[in-house]
């Protein structure tokens, strides 16, 4: 059994750690350290989720009134066109793995870093160039009116900086490549001794489902976009329909990435839930491989239903109904996560504090995000919806209601861990409440307007649907603060909250394991290796004020366990 | 529950690794396997890059079947196996340069590497005297497609030849004049080095001198096409009598070329009936599809080796400073794993390009 002075050393808040071992910015530019440069990619998105959410807000106004508000139809196009591609492109693809995941990824394996820390240092550094890459697309005054999907033959003819933003997301699409190049070999070759894969928490497996798809589906839009570009500029008829080209072909291969990228949004927001509703119902997570290899199944699934975002482009009929049959079967790995999260709080001694209400907020939010993609899924129920603002609310449920309150959630969770101090939890919860009420309030009213034949994509509409925009855009207001003030308080918590333990919610994957914040090679010591839900293996230690494993407590005070360990 | 040695668990301050194994590794085999792995994914990304142009060449040889059966006569398949064979040699230099890593002979694999970069840039030598020449014909994409035949002299110089070879000629005098100039500072290692890369510049222009005299042979064979058009393929009939379409004589032929563009019609795709249609017959239009999807496929294959001479010379630089050793030769294995996949996208895109029929 350890000494107490070995316990200190490892668990007690350090005087130097990973946040100030070295100073100046040159530390952070050319750090290698993943811990940093999750940091960094945090702040990066934070900025794009503001940007592209205030561009949001703007057309929310602008729809106030049904003949349209402040903005010309062509700034209208423009400012949803940003709001899609950054947020997109530059928030929510990176926003959970490349921020959350690499600051716990390494330490979850007890790992010193990913394996290849130059790389994840340059994917941070392409997320900039590709994101300054589509801000220049509006600051050199061409703007962008596409849509973020950058459909042939308009997105050759129009005036618009195409070429700019284009090339913007190439470039991304390389950094988030590099991201899930390094957490697949990271996962595969650097895990703590003795760590089998089915011993690792589940955000692994979902982060690990996501790189695949990274790995797979990325390099396609990135020959696509090429090919766009390539268009644009010489013309060579592959696009084009004037030059004998095929627009529809353009449709099959953007979505042959796009499709399989919302669930590069989706999966690692799936995976944090998984930790917080296990950990804050201090109960083994229920159904451990039914969840991981739902994980695997979604990535899989993912790349078999592009075809269902062209149900109405001229597919042939045959085609139709198989993508149909086939996004129907999605429905399936997605309700057992459900499900086994819902029976992992039964029972369980469930903390309400502020990440937990994100998770749960999350379960609703996501459950009817997924259960109104059934309607879309459909082929009789889609042609009515398509393009209306049904379509609308459901990826929002999905993007904002799933992996912006799972990304909030994660921050509140690991926030302690990452800055060694404690947020104000009834402030958190408050943004929490706000976050989900203002969504709701945004994106209820447009399920049903949507359902009543309201497009997407105009800036003026018929009055009957005025009421319906107006609480959408209340709702859009009370959202947009709600997300200020949750990431207030954990800015307020990062300089000026209490100082916490190494534990302090006593979760037993190997990163609580670190002081808080990490040493910067994370781990002074050699991590002890439990199942990562087993919680009864880390006990309270009075002198430290936080958790900490049961084999280096101080024997005198160890609980006996409450229940046999599983094996 | 394992037991846990709690008396041992702090890790040790300093740990002695080897000078070339990364701090955030256990040791040499954990760093290779991570770089082996990681290699190979980045190999099935640039797989999937490649795929989409790969589909778009397979839908439409299924829309035009005709079109590609006749455009691969523009195609020299001459060069193409020439280009195909120096390829298949660069590879087997580069295992054997991966070989001598193993053995932690730097001399050796630093001259095999060296050859692995002359192929690579005598490839490209070839492939410029193909693209030349075909814009010379007025061959390009799509929008730009105006065939004008017409013989050139053996030996021709082509204008686009001199703009392609005017950076390789600067990186030549500039690679000479560094190695002289380390040369006389006696810095040994990057005067080798430098003169290394001036002679893989080199190679790209006995590429260019290859290809030449395989056209000056060829030469005579596409004049008889020109002079009797009967002999020639289809498409070049086509394509050549529209070029005299004022002379009312040709009536007959030319409705035979609109025939065979009509049958391309009648698979389906959504033509554009634009102004093009004056210029050119549909089937040289097609052609013109043809040619974008080549240069984009062949382009993107050509970046692909310019990036495989770079990865290859930061190789060849570090067996100078006798890097490798049987315990850490993992960069030479991953470029070479990299230079053969490279090899291997030429192996596909040679028969679908060049040997259809």
């Amino acid at each position: 059994m350890a000494s107490a002075e070995i316990r200190n050393k490892i668990f007690d808040t350090p005087e130097t750690n990973y946040l100030n071992h070295t100073r100046g910015w040159k530390s952070w530019a050319f750090t290698l350290d993943h811990k940093r440069i999750g940091v960094m990619y945090l702040i990066g998105v934070t900025i794009a989720l503001f940007l592209a959410g205030a561009f949001a807000l703007v057309l929310r106004w602008h729809l106030f009134w049904f003949e349209g508000g402040f903005l010309s139809n062509e700034m209208y196009n423009q400012m949803f066109t940003l709001h899609g591609a950054i947020m997109v492109f530059s928030f929510i693809i990176p926003s959970v793995p490349a921020a959350l995941g690499n600051f716990v990824l390494p330490m979850m394996i007890g790992a010193k870093d990913v394996a290849f820390p130059r790389m994840n240092l340059m994917s941070f550094y392409l997320w900039i160039a590709g994101t300054c890459c589509l801000a220049a697309a509006i600051l050199s005054g061409y703007g962008l009116d596409t849509g973020w999907t950058f459909y042939t033959p308009y997105s050759i003819e129009t005036s618009t900086g195409v070429i700019f933003a284009t090339f913007g997301a190439f470039i991304l699409g390389f950094s988030s490549i590099f991201t899930g190049l390094n957490f697949l070999v990271t996962v595969n070759t650097m895990r703590a001794p003795g760590q089998s894969w089915f011993k690792l928490p589940l955000f692994l497996w979902s982060l690990y489902a996501t790189s695949i798809i990274q790995i797979l589906a990325t390099p396609v839009l990135g020959i696509t976009l090429l090919m766009l570009i390539a268009e644009r500029t010489m013309h060579i008829g592959i696009f084009d329909p004037k030059y004998g080209g095929d627009p529809v072909l353009f449709q099959h291969f953007f979505w042959f990435y796009s499709h399989p990228a919302v669930y590069i949004m989706i999966l690692p927001a799936m995976g944090v839930i998984s930790e917080l509703i296990s950990v804050y119902s201090q109960k083994r997570i229920f159904g451990y491989s039914f969840i991981a290899f739902s994980s695997v199944a979604i990535a899989l699934l993912g790349f078999l239903v592009w075809g269902h975002h062209m149900f109405t482009s001229g597919q042939s009929p045959m085609v139709t109904l198989i993508f149909s049959a086939i996004t129907f079967t999605v429905a399936i790995p997605s309700a057992v996560k459900v499900f086994n999260w819902l029976a992992t709080l039964y029972k369980g001694s469930i903390l309400l504090n502020t990440p937990m209400c994100y998770a749960l907020s999350f379960i609703f939010l996501f459950g009817i995000g997924g259960l109104t993609g059934l309607f879309l899924g459909a082929l009789s129920t889609d042609i009515h919806l398509h393009d209306t603002y049904f379509v609308v609310a459901h990826f929002h449920f999905v993007m904002v209601g799933g992996t912006l309150t799972a990304l909030l959630g994660g921050l509140f969770h690991w926030w302690p861990k990452m800055f060694g101090r404690m947020y104000n939890d009834m402030l958190g919860r408050i943004s929490c409440f706000l976050v989900f009420a203002g969504f709701n309030l945004t994106f209820f009213p447009q399920f049903v307007m949507g359902s009543r034949g309201m497009p997407r994509r105009y800036a003026s509409y018929d009055p009957e649907f005025q009421i319906f925009h107006q609480w959408s855009t209340f709702g859009a207001s009370i959202l947009g603060f709600g997300i200020l003030m949750s990431f207030g308080v954990l800015l307020y918590a990062a300089f000026y909250g209490k100082r916490c333990g190494a534990n302090p919610f006593k979760a037993a994957s190997l990163e609580w394991q670190s002081s808080s914040p990490p040493d910067f090679h994370n781990f002074i010591h050699k991590p002890i290796l439990h199942d990562p839900y087993d919680f009864d293996s880390q006990v309270y230690d009075k002198d430290l004020d936080t958790y900490i494993p049961r084999e280096l407590a101080d024997p005198k005070t160890v609980p006996p366990r409450r229940e046999p360990v599983h094996h | 529950m394992a037991v846990v040695d709690t008396d041992n668990i702090l890790e040790e301050e300093h740990h002695h690794h080897e000078p070339f194994i990364a701090h955030h590794f256990d040791d040499a085999e954990q760093q290779f396997d991570s770089g082996k792995l990681g290699i190979w994914l980045f190999l099935v990304t640039e797989i999937l890059f490649f795929s989409g142009l790969f589909v778009a060449y397979t839908l439409y040889r299924i829309h035009h079947p005709e079109i590609f059966e006749q455009a691969h006569h523009f195609l020299d398949k001459r060069l193409g196996a020439l280009n195909t064979i120096v390829l298949l040699f660069s590879s087997l230099t580069m295992a054997l340069g991966v070989h001598a890593a193993q053995n932690g002979d730097n001399k050796k694999c630093g001259l095999y590497v060296l050859i692995t970069m002359v192929c690579a840039a005598m490839f490209l030598g070839v492939k410029a005297i193909e693209y030349s020449h075909k814009w010379d014909l007025g061959i390009f994409v799509r929008s730009e497609f105006s065939y004008h035949p017409h013989t050139a002299e053996p030996f021709h110089v082509s204008p686009y030849l001199i703009k392609l070879s005017v950076i390789p000629v600067l990186l030549l005098v500039g690679f000479i004049a560094a190695s002289f100039f380390a040369r006389a500072s006696s810095k040994v290692a990057l005067s080798k080095f430098m003169g290394g890369l001036a002679i893989t510049v080199g190679g790209y222009f006995v590429g260019v001198l290859i290809g030449m005299t395989f056209m000056a042979l060829t030469a005579e064979n596409e004049h008889a096409q020109l002079e009797s058009p009967s002999q020639a393929p289809l498409v070049l009939r086509a394509l050549t009598l529209d070029d005299d379409k004022h002379d009312d004589g040709h009536a007959d032929a030319d409705g035979d070329a609109h025939a065979d563009g009509d049958h391309s019609h009648a698979d389906g795709e959504d033509h554009a009936h634009g102004d093009s249609h004056a210029k050119s017959p549909d089937l040289g239009r097609d052609v013109g599809i043809f040619f974008s999807i080549y240069y984009c496929m062949t382009g993107l294959h050509a970046i692909h080796i310019i990036a495989g001479i770079v990865a290859l010379a930061w190789i060849y630089w570090r067996c100078l400073v006798v890097h490798w050793r049987p315990d850490y030769f993992g960069p030479v294995d991953y470029v070479g794993l990299y230079w053969h996949l490279v090899d291997l996208i030429w192996i596909y895109l040679f028969p679908l390009l060049y040997l259809i029929d």
